[in-house]
């Protein structure tokens, strides 16, 4: 049996440093879409933590817990990432594995903040959007979903989630929108 | 313009699309008659002033709402969800 080895999704465009910035494919594991069955949030939030010591994110939340990133990613719906999901939430939540669905990169560095004023139409300034914040929203015309990842606390990084076909375009956007920030900063 | 999402907060207009009058959701009963399903079909007021339509907030939770706003002065007077009037 031939082992295929897998490509990731931003492939040979990143990592990419313009200025101080600097945008970086992340490998975030397993990824899993977790959708509780009606009246279910709190027995699925209480099987998260028993399993992977994340509880089910409030609206605009990311948990994270050593390895395990649980975010808020739309009405009723989460996105585990990092282990496989626990065998006991099959029967309180629809669980997908959206693993390979996702390109996932982090935006880093003095700058990082106005690239994205440039594309994403909420603020994202450390006071709105402190570590463990995570948006539904637009880059560009693209949705995406932005956090800041609790661990991210020694330096205003982001993580974006763009779907996986529309990876190309995500870091072009970004891209273009770090070199005008660092052309702005040059020009003084 | 913004919208107050009960879910995500204040967002731009850019993350929502809109769908029409919120009178689709008062569907007649299957035996209500011609004239009530032509009304609940086809017939709009289009208010100048205070009216409530159906936006879907695609770029963000993926809920519908309700907003209630005026069409003359673009005020948004708020947004509920339509999830919350159809909890059975
Ligand atoms: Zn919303």
């Amino acid at each position: 049996m031939i082992e295929l080895a897998p490509a990731s999704p931003c492939g040979d465009l990143l990592p990419l440093q313009v200025g101080d910035m600097i945008l970086a494919e992340l490998d975030l594991g397993s990824l899993t879409l977790v959708a509780p069955f009606a009246g279910q949030v709190e027995a699925t939030s209480d099987a998260l933590h028993d399993a992977h010591g994340v509880g089910f994110p409030d609206p605009g939340v990311a948990i994270r817990v050593w390895d395990t990133l649980c975010l808020w990613s739309g009405r009723a719906q989460a996105l585990l990432a990092g282990p496989e999901p626990d065998a006991a939430l099959a029967s309180l939540a629809a669980l997908t594995d959206q693993s390979d669905g996702w390109a996932v990169v982090r935006l880093s560095g003095a700058g990082a903040t106005d690239a994205l004023a440039r594309l994403v139409p909420i603020d994202l300034r450390p006071g709105a959007f402190p570590p463990g914040s995570a948006a539904r929203t637009l880059l560009g015309h693209m949705t995406v979903t932005i956090l800041r990842d609790p661990a991210d606390v020694a330096e205003t990084a982001f993580t974006i989630l763009a779907f996986r076909s529309m990876a190309t375009t995500l870091v072009h956007e970004l891209e273009t929108a770090m070199r005008r920030v660092a052309a702005r900063a040059e020009a003084g | 313009m913004r919208i107050t999402c009960p879910i995500c907060g204040t967002r731009d207009r850019r993350e929502f699309y809109y769908q029409g009058a919120a009178e689709a959701l008062h569907r007649p009963d299957p035996e209500a008659g011609e004239d009530a399903w032509d009304a609940y079909l086809h017939l709009r007021d289009n208010p100048a002033g205070r009216t409530q339509d159906l936006w879907y907030h695609e770029a963000g939770c993926g809920c519908w709402l309700v907003v209630d706003r005026d069409t003359v002065t673009h005020e948004i007077y708020g947004a509920t969800l339509v999830e919350a009037r159809h909890a059975d």
